[in-house]
């Protein structure tokens, strides 16, 4: 029962097929809809359970299916599937979080009208997340990544007539679209300068030693080498898909979907595509660092970025006053940490903590799901306050999220993640800049989560709504505590002391050490935790805000940087000042050339030409006239008896064209007409 | 029946949804639906006639429909920019309502 490689396409699929059958799913079918979603997902998690078992029996095979797509001339285009333990854990963590996530949303959607195109979409993007994981073809990886832009585009304008949502999807489907920019050149590149793109190819394929070491050889100008170049372009696109630093700015706005969109897509697993990509490719990324005088190694970039938006996600986090908007920021500075992780060579930790993190931030998001269900969509934490009484298991479920998170030590896996991430920062010899961003975030990110959990659950209930909210139905609460328990359990997969997730993903046998190792280290991180979480509970549940009114406490000590990190570090308004007022001023500028340069030429032209009418018409008039007019008479007359054929009705045309053209068609059959 | 003949009935059978389609339907979205589906009709008999027909250079079909294709795209473009200008002269899309051009 376990799936070959080139078995492994029916795991993609069942989800498109459920999709499909949503598609045509009259709006009534709701039951049908929801069934086959789930249906087709609980496949998928079956099938991937069963890849899974195959791909850790041997750890160190990448197990690959190509085939030729279509011929081109003398050449085919090539894709092909991939099985090693870094697809299929993927493929099982997406399925399961997937299953979850779609139970979840039978109850949070259940009064929508549309409720099939929820689920169509959802299992369209579940399809094609799992066809990027699965895939051994950067092309099929690519048709895998543009779905998901487009079924994240259409969940987060899922709401379109909130012109929010509508202006949210745009925003994050030509925001990531300059990213992808990127991806597909650097794909161009790689495909002009080896003549493949897939992964694994018996000795061919790109990420294999003998490709990669023609790639790795100094040969451009300043002496960077292509696989530098090829590294930062589909960076680029894992920027934008991951939201990091210069193109995050969609992430918090794609919000604006159904929170069920938010915790699937927007925080357990598209935006995590980007670190997978990078992981992924790691050997191409990797390949000049064996070059000591190139002028900058493309890990480099990728850590540095990584640091600097795991440290500004982290403090723009702490101002935001919308429960889903501090989670989104969350959510980037977590993205930056795997970055960092990879960029400091250690992709495994990265993994884990992509593991991790889809599990507490898939949780955190549906809890905050369950909260907004409860009081009728209220976000806004300064109307929140005092859910600790009568959402019991909601509260339960976001204090675990919350502490795996935040790194509580030892219980939560968060903390093992984390822990594994600054280990490796540590290590790296570059700079030391990188671990002092990772924990400079720590003491964040314990700190805005204690400001959240007390903002919502603490205190006292500062509007009605949040007072008459009660516990979510079941089809809510099972996922959270499934989900709870995954955020507390996954985390000792990957200890120090039993390094199992780490020597499944690498092939190699991780030796065992000791549980506290590189003492010093996790000593100050938990210093750090506890200083967060000390700060914060100082800060908010001692003395919280009484009234949806009340100010917050930093902003009372800190208006002008407070109101800074609120707007978001004026980032938008950045770009809106900058490319956004570059494009309208080109706008303008074609504008301008087509109605006063070209137009004006056009207009100057006709002038000249009705001038020598006028003068023509003159002599006409005089001489040559009365003999024509009443010629012209008689034209006339028969001109408007035909124009009444001229309805101007378009499709009128169409159709005679198209009986004239049947007609044509009878005589040259019949009618000898050749 | 042909490998050939199986085409050609499926593009015809496209061919015709297409055109009953751009006939019968009011919203011009809908009317441009139905012509990509008639181009994709011919896209799909160069390409039958490219792998079942008499062998001609390799990549002949699949360059033409390539070609084609990038020109549908083209002409989606146009075709949006026109609806939306239409949009803005009559408030609706509605083809039937677009008789200003009437002799």
């Amino acid at each position: 029962m376990i799936p070959t490689p080139a078995q492994v396409w029916l795991i993609p699929c069942l989800p498109l097929l459920a999709a499909g059958l949503g598609a045509v799913t009259p709006r009534r079918g709701r039951r049908l809809a929801a069934a086959a979603a789930i249906l087709g997902m609980l496949g998928a998690l079956v099938l991937s359970g069963f890849a899974l078992c195959g791909a850790l029996a041997a750890p160190s095979v990448h197990a690959f299916s190509n085939f030729d797509w279509f011929a081109l001339g003398d050449g085919a285009v090539r894709l092909g599937w991939l099985l090693d333990p870094l697809s299929a854990l993927l493929c099982a963590m997406v399925s399961l979080v997937g299953v979850l996530i779609f139970v979840f949303s039978l109850g949070y959607m259940d009064e929508d009208p549309n409720f099939t195109r929820f689920f169509c979409f959802l299992s369209l993007f579940a399809s094609a997340m799992l066809c990027v994981v699965l895939a051994n073809s950067l092309l099929l990886l690519f048709i895998g990544w543009e779905v998901m832009g487009l079924a994240s585009y259409l969940l987060i304008g899922f709401w379109f007539h909130k012109p929010a949502a509508a202006a949210a999807a745009k925003k994050a489907f030509i925001v990531t679209r300059i990213g992808d920019l990127g991806l597909l050149l650097g794909m161009v590149w790689l495909y002009s300068a080896t003549g493949s793109l897939l992964f694994y190819d018996g000795g061919r394929g790109v990420l294999e030693a003998g490709v990669l070491g023609g790639l790795a050889a100094p040969g451009l100008a300043g002496g960077l080498a292509a696989s530098t170049g090829i590294g930062l372009l589909v960076f680029c696109g894992a920027a934008g898909k991951s939201g990091q630093f210069p193109l995050h700015v969609w992430l918090p706005d794609a919000m604006e979907g159904p929170t069920p969109v938010s915790a699937l897509i927007h925080a357990a697993t598209m935006v995590a595509a980007g670190v997978f990509l990078i992981a992924r490719m790691f050997p191409l990324f990797s390949a000049d660092l064996a070059l000591p005088s190139v002028p900058v190694h493309a890990l480099t970039v990728v850590a540095g970025i990584g640091a600097i938006t795991a440290l500004l996600g982290a403090a723009i986090a702490v101002a935001q006053q919308d429960l889903k908007r501090v989670l989104a920021f969350s959510t980037i500075s977590q993205l930056g940490y795997m970055m960092l992780a990879l960029g400091v060579g250690s992709w495994v930790a990265a993994i884990f903590h992509l593991l991790t993190h889809a599990f507490f931030k898939a949780l955190l998001f549906l809890s905050a799901g369950s909260v907004i269900h409860a009081t009728h969509h209220e976000q806004d934490i300064r109307r929140l306050g005092g859910l600790r009484g009568p959402m019991r298991t909601t509260f339960a479920t976001f204090a675990v999220g919350m502490m795996a998170l935040a790194g509580v030590p030892f219980l939560f896996s968060g903390f093992w993640s984390k822990e594994a991430i600054l280990r490796a920062a540590s290590g790296w010899t570059v700079s030391s800049l990188p671990l002092y961003a990772g924990l400079a975030g720590v003491v964040l990110t314990a700190f805005y989560m204690t400001r959240l959990l007390c903002g919502v659950f603490g205190g006292e209930a500062r509007s009605p709504a949040a007072a008459h909210a009660h516990e979510s139905p079941a089809t809510i609460t099972v996922p959270l505590v499934v989900l709870s328990i995954g955020s507390i359990g996954l985390g000792f997969l990957g200890t120090p002391a039993w390094p199992w997730l780490q020597s499944q993903l690498t092939g190699e046998r991780i030796p065992s050490r000791p549980l506290l190792e590189g003492g010093g280290l996790t000593v100050l991180s938990i210093v750090l935790v506890a200083t967060g979480l000390g700060a914060g509970w100082a800060l908010y549940a001692r003395r919280g805000r009484a009234t949806a009114g009340d100010k917050d406490p930093l902003e009372a000590a800190a208006p002008g940087i407070f109101a800074f990190l609120g707007a978001r570090m004026k980032i938008d308004e950045a770009y809106a000042a900058t490319v956004g007022r570059l494009c309208s001023l080109s706008a303008a500028f074609a504008d301008f050339l087509d109605r006063r340069v070209w137009g004006g030429l056009v207009a100057a032209l006709g002038k000249l030409g009705e001038g020598a009418g006028s003068l023509n018409s003159g002599a006409d008039e005089a001489g040559i006239n009365a003999a024509f007019d009443a010629v012209t008479r008689g034209l006339r007359r028969t001109g408007r008896a035909y124009s009444k054929a001229q309805t101007g009705e378009a499709q009128g045309y169409l159709r005679a064209l198209a009986v004239a053209f049947v007609v044509l068609a009878l005589l040259a059959l019949f009618g000898g007409l050749r | 029946m042909s490998p050939l003949h199986l085409c050609l009935a499926f593009s015809s059978l496209l061919f015709a949804v297409g055109l009953t389609g751009a006939l019968s339907r009011g919203s011009s979205i809908l009317v441009l639906l139905g012509l990509e589906l008639m181009l994709n009709a011919a896209n799909l008999n160069f390409i039958a006639f490219w792998r079942f027909g008499p062998a001609g250079s390799p990549a002949t079909g699949v360059v033409f429909v390539l070609f084609s294709i990038a020109v549908a795209a083209a002409e989606a473009a146009v075709g949006l920019a026109l609806i939306i200008s239409l949009y803005r002269n009559q408030r609706n899309i509605r083809l039937p309502e677009a008789t200003r051009l009437k002799g």
